[in-house]
């Protein structure tokens, strides 16, 4: 431990000089790394997913250093602004209630509906139990829609709980649920598609406007040249929504 | 980890498991393993010494020592692990980076608290945020290690404040009466006989602290329990071995981990009892001396 100690202290060291510069600042790109396929844990124990591409190409663009953590999606948003990383993407939509603490970037994926899923075609949506992910804009509008909401901390647990007759139905976004409704006979979409949300974007700190401009004309960049398209079409089909 | 692994779809089940089970997630899931344990072992002597300086000032002749001490014990006892463990570690860290940050950069003109933001220069992070990965995991981990010794140090002090009582206090006046100053009768005298009466609570303590290894995840490092539900999760066929919902094998595992652990440590703290009863005036120690005469 104390070799440990002694080389860490070494490294803070070489890094707090090397940062002295200016051109040595690494960006931290926090994720939640349970919302296939937006973001996940692959089975090397790496983030994997759309955004991970995404994210390393608009590193690459913008000429940034980047490095990957993920966090609890609850808490996602606090350890963004009490600096532990630098930057959010993580499926986050776009919402005025997000736009008060923190600043987005314009959206890489177009706003697409949220969906129910349930075992059975008859499930009451407006006034059974519905699963939800805490924090999302879809917990938001279960709660006002007169259902009863059920909160978990991760988007699987929601799924879960349809399975085990917790909740009624689920309500995520489609492309979350299309893959696990494909390869499960007992879940089905029900009700209809529901509009939330003005796309998903790249959330920074308010005080970080260099790197959103940064990571803006990146988007930016990749929609111009049609890469951004041809990435989504890789990650959630044809029928996504394109720019 | 296997050659065969290469194209897990096309396995039978033994291989498969094998494959599944060795592939990089579980490997993460593992060393998750060497992380609780560790904590544990660096954890229980530093709380213990936290105890120890706690009890010692507690029934200090200053009246500052003896108020500090009380205060440590009756505050961080008196509030939730959770609560405690959410605000100190924020607030902890925080600390350190305000105080780096006015070490390196006294220039800075811009408020540290820009509503909810706290913005440091890049030179006060801690770690870096050009540090690797590791090192945060590493910061991360250091935290919640003094974090639990805090908590847990509040508990031991109590624990070991009673036991100090507890020393018939004729022990003490024969000290006294053989002419030892209050310093030596206390190492010499009381801190050797105190530990029986110190041992059921501090065995408590140590079942206890075990069995909220599973607090960590709260201070954003990855146990045991995090990987367990991490992996238990249904996975589709995006991933290279999909599955069901296996939570609850997962957790099964993790409960029989934690029984074994206690188990163990059960025999242990029984086998360190008989030991310091070794000619003792309780109760455990008289039985002793008869069984043996």
């Amino acid at each position: 431990m104390k070799k440990l100690a002694l080389t860490t202290a070494l490294v803070v060291a070489t890094a707090g000089t090397a940062f002295a510069d200016g051109h040595d600042r690494v960006i931290r790109m926090g994720t939640e790394g349970a919302y296939p396929p937006y973001n996940f844990i692959n089975d090397d124990g790496d983030v994997d997913g759309f955004e991970r591409v995404l994210g390393d190409e608009l590193c690459a663009r913008a000429e940034l250093t980047c490095e990957w953590v993920t966090n609890e999606w609850d808490s996602i948003i606090p350890n963004l602004t009490s600096g532990n990383y630098d930057t959010i993407i993580a499926g986050m939509s776009i919402t005025d209630e997000r736009e008060e603490v923190i600043d987005f970037t314009q959206d890489y994926y177009p706003p697409t509906a949220s969906v129910y899923v349930a075992m059975e075609e008859g499930a009451d949506l407006m006034g059974g139990v519905v699963a939800a992910q805490t924090n999302t804009i879809q917990s938001g509008y279960v709660a006002e829609s007169g259902a009863i909401l059920l909160e978990y901390a991760t988007p699987d647990e929601t799924v879960a709980a349809v399975r085990n007759g917790e909740a009624d139905a689920v309500f995520a976004d489609y492309d979350f649920l299309a893959d696990i409704v494909a390869e499960d006979d007992d879940l089905m979409i029900v009700g209809d598609p529901v509009p939330l949300g003005g796309g998903i974007g790249m959330g920074l700190r308010e005080t970080d406007t260099e790197l959103r401009d940064a990571f803006d004309a990146a988007i930016t960049s990749m929609k111009e040249d049609g890469t951004l398209n041809a990435l989504l079409v890789e990650w959630f089909g044809e029928e996504i929504g394109q720019y | 980890m296997f050659e065969y692994c290469s194209d897990p779809s096309s396995l039978e089940t033994t291989r498969w498991f094998a494959c599944y089970l060795t592939n990089g997630v579980h490997m993460r899931f593992y060393s998750s393993f060497l992380t609780v344990l560790s904590l544990l072992a660096i954890t229980a002597p530093v709380a213990l010494a936290f105890g120890f300086l706690g009890a010692m000032a507690s029934r200090s002749h200053l009246l500052p020592l003896r108020a500090l001490g009380k205060l440590y014990t009756s505050m961080v006892r008196g509030v939730p692990d959770i609560a405690f463990f959410l605000f100190f570690v924020i607030a902890l860290d925080q600390a350190l980076e305000w105080v780096n940050h006015q070490i390196q950069c006294p220039d800075w003109d811009e408020p540290i608290r820009q509503g909810a933001n706290f913005v440091v220069c890049q030179a006060a992070k801690i770690p870096l945020s050009s540090a690797p990965q590791w090192m945060h995991e590493v910061y991360n981990y250091f935290i919640a290690v003094f974090t639990f010794s805090i908590v847990f140090g509040a508990f031991a002090a109590n624990v070991l404040f009673g036991a100090m009582q507890s020393v018939p206090h004729a022990q003490i006046e024969t000290a006294e009466a053989y002419g030892m100053t209050r310093r030596q009768s206390f190492w010499r005298i009381l801190v050797p006989q105190m530990w029986i009466y110190a041992l059921p609570g501090l065995s408590n303590l140590w079942m206890i602290l075990i069995k909220a290894t599973p607090l960590l995840f709260l201070l954003g490092v990855e146990d045991i329990v995090y990987w367990a539900r991490e992996l238990g999760g249904s996975r589709t066929s995006q991933f290279a071995y999909p599955h069901g919902d296996w939570r609850l094998w997962y957790f099964l595992g993790l409960l029989v981990f934690y029984l074994c652990f206690t188990k163990v440590s059960e025999v242990v703290l029984g086998r360190i009892t008989r030991r310091l009863s070794h000619g003792q005036a309780t109760m455990g120690g008289e039985a002793q001396r008869k069984a043996a005469a």
